[in-house]
């Protein structure tokens, strides 16, 4: 029986009149790789920002690593990770300080940071880098640096926004395979991304579009389902239905299409999904 | 707490990497006291006066040479009539013109009162509120001497001081106070508001914001420093006017630091709030620019007095804080009056610095909506 580390019933969340999460309703379980993936605006930050304690659901339970995020928020922020698709560590730090930092905000003991930061450092390869600043070093390096960071207090869930946004394929395929290593050692990876590729590494993936969860399963059952050859093409079908990339221009030319009435889910943009972030 | 400790550190260790900050800490405050201190000069020497001698009797004869001979002041000019006065000012030939009236040494045996008119030059107010200062002192002194060595009791000559060009000459020209109140408001909004929405900016609030501290931490952490260093800042201030200009503090010291302490407060709320309403740093700057440092220049009286302000400037100056913390610091600084007499506007800064925390957390919860 596997162990459900997130658990998500009939959430809903609501910014005045509009639905940025319409009844989701998913489960995670311990030690898993998941994608969170759908289409800028489609509800997946509002998700995230609920799942990480920021924000409170309008309704519905969610329990993260065991405590409900409308009652116990701070509880959930001391048992998970969380690296966004900014860059987060801080340039005019050192290897070392930003460690030092957040092993310190996490509630670490000092000794066991240093102890830890050295092991890190010799897994890394990054001994030599231990005292530069942040800054000097190479994007794809800081990117490994962070997601090391995010899971250096050995969280129960670790939350990767956007993690490989503008790295080079090879320090991808690397960073994936740190994110595997975190996973067998049993911490959950809760992932957003845009790269289809990637989607196609994780255990299960859910596809969100306007605020509703629309398909839920391993990306093998899924491409099974919509019988299509890659994550991608399933993720096109469904994350934007008016927009087949082969009719959409018949459908415009039509005038019966969705967007006529109700922007896509695209759409929204920075509007009310994404940008409540900033 | 441990977790506050660290985050405060990494703070200080911001501030003290970045040059331009540790410019702006403490290259600034140095810079602009030396440059007003030494700028506007508090000495006047050999300044050119003309008299204008309508008695030409023992006793003007006496007050002159005593004027001339104190080495503040140099005779230019003698004036025939009140024509001239007008002539050497446009000239600029002199400061300051000084008239004795007719029958001036009879004036003053007979009716143990005589009057002189000290007219300066309001075109340099500073230069002319000296002038008649040291004037009057001078003629005091005379005053002083004339009752302990005649036996005619109360003779006095009542100098009466009038101002061309600029009749009210208010506002003294402070500068000390003034550039506490500004760089104060440099520091702590302008810094405060840059450093936060560097962290937005970033992408390292987020970090932070999922990460067990607390906003309140986060926002605290980050201004710390910032109160302690401008606190710093106004000590080495107010010891660098007492070495370097001699300026004493005549009120209570620790009136002055309890004050400067409730504006740092309501100097990082203000930048605090303007962090929370700018998304870049460049937007932080911008506001806090506009709308504090030039303000704050012009309209709080630290160079203009806010009484000669055109109608409507007034208005906008009574909403800026530094206006107030102004009139506090010359009453403690140079008055050296109490808590009595400035109450009301540590009121006010106490009411602006609870409205601007307010209205900061007001926007951080919306933003965390």
């Amino acid at each position: 029986m596997k162990n459900t580390v997130i658990s998500v019933k009939n959430l809903v969340k609501k910014f005045g009149s509009f639905t940025a999460n319409d009844n989701l309703n998913f489960e995670v379980y311990e030690g898993e790789i998941f994608g969170f993936l759908g289409a800028n605006g489609a509800g997946k930050t509002t998700a995230l920002r609920i799942l990480s304690g920021l924000s409170s659901p309008t309704s519905g339970e969610v329990i993260v690593a065991g405590f409900n995020a409308k009652k116990e928020p701070e509880k959930i922020k001391k048992n998970i990770g969380y690296m966004c698709q900014k860059f987060s560590l801080y340039n005019d730090l050192t290897t070392r300080e930003n460690i030092m930092l957040y092993g310190g905000i996490y509630g670490m003991r000092k000794a066991s940071i240093k102890e830890r930061t050295e092991d890190l450092l010799e897994k890394l390869n990054f001994r030599e880098y231990g005292d530069r600043m942040i800054a000097d070093l190479p994007l794809g390096m800081k990117q490994k640096l962070a997601f090391s960071v995010a899971v250096f207090h050995e969280p129960k869930i670790v939350f990767l926004d956007e993690p490989t946004g503008g790295v080079d394929p090879i320090t991808r395929r690397q960073f994936w395979e740190m994110i595997y290593e975190t996973a067998d050692r049993g911490i959950t990876i809760f992932v957003t991304t845009h790269y289809m590729d990637e989607a196609e590494y994780c255990d299960r993936i859910s596809i969100m579009s306007e605020g509703r969860i629309v398909a839920l399963n391993t990306p093998e059952e899924l491409k099974k389902q919509y019988d299509a050859g890659s994550v991608e093409e399933v993720f096109v079908r469904i994350a934007r239905p008016p927009f087949p990339p082969s009719r959409s221009a018949g459908f415009h030319a039509g005038g019966q299409n969705r967007a006529e009435t109700k922007p896509p889910s695209g759409g929204w943009g920075p509007g009310i999904g994404e940008g409540v972030l900033e | 707490m441990k977790r506050f400790l660290g985050f405060v550190k990494k703070e200080f260790l911001h501030i003290f990497r970045d040059f331009r900050t540790l410019i702006i800490l403490f290259g600034i405050p140095t810079a602009q006291i030396l440059i007003f201190g030494f700028v506007v000069s508090t000495d006047i020497k050999d300044a050119p006066v003309a008299f204008l001698d309508f008695s030409k009797d023992e006793v003007t004869q006496k007050i002159s040479d005593k004027i001339c001979s104190s080495g503040f002041f140099k005779r230019i000019d003698n004036l025939q009539n009140y024509d001239d006065i007008d002539k050497v000012f446009r000239k600029g030939r002199v400061k300051a013109v000084i008239v004795f009236g007719d029958n001036f040494g009879r004036d003053l045996i007979s009716y143990g009162k005589a009057a002189m008119s000290i007219i300066a030059d309001g075109s340099e107010p500073n230069t002319a509120t000296l002038i008649t200062n040291y004037v009057t002192a001078i003629v005091t002194d005379f005053n002083r001497e004339l009752v302990n060595t005649s036996s005619a009791g109360n003779i006095l000559v009542q100098p009466e001081v009038r101002m061309f060009y600029n009749p009210e000459l208010k506002g003294h020209f402070m500068f000390v106070p003034g550039v506490i109140t500004l760089i104060l408001i440099l520091i702590c909004a302008l810094m405060t508001s840059i450093t936060i929405t560097r962290e937005k900016e970033f992408g390292t609030m987020e970090v932070l914001l999922v990460s067990p501290l607390k906003p309140v931490h986060i926002i605290v952490g980050k201004v710390l420093p910032y109160f302690i260093l401008s606190f710093i800042d106004v000590i080495m201030i107010l010891l660098l006017s007492w070495f370097v200009f001699d300026l004493p503090i005549k009120g209570s010291i620790i009136l002055l630091l309890a004050e400067t302490m409730l504006y740092i407060l309501m100097s990082l709320s203000l930048g605090i709030l303007i962090s929370t309403v700018s998304k870049t740093m460049q937007q932080a700057i911008f506001i806090s620019f506009l709308g504090l440092m030039l303000p704050t220049i012009l309209l709080s009286g630290f160079i203009f007095p806010i009484e000669n302000m055109p109608k409507g400037y007034d208005w906008v100056s009574a909403f800026l804080p530094p206006r107030y913390f102004i009139v506090i610091l010359k009453n403690i600084m140079i008055k050296g009056t109490g808590f009595l007499y400035i109450w009301k506007e540590t009121l006010i800064l106490m009411i602006m610095t609870t409205l601007f925390i307010g209205l900061s957390i007001r926007n951080f919860k919306l933003r965390l909506e």
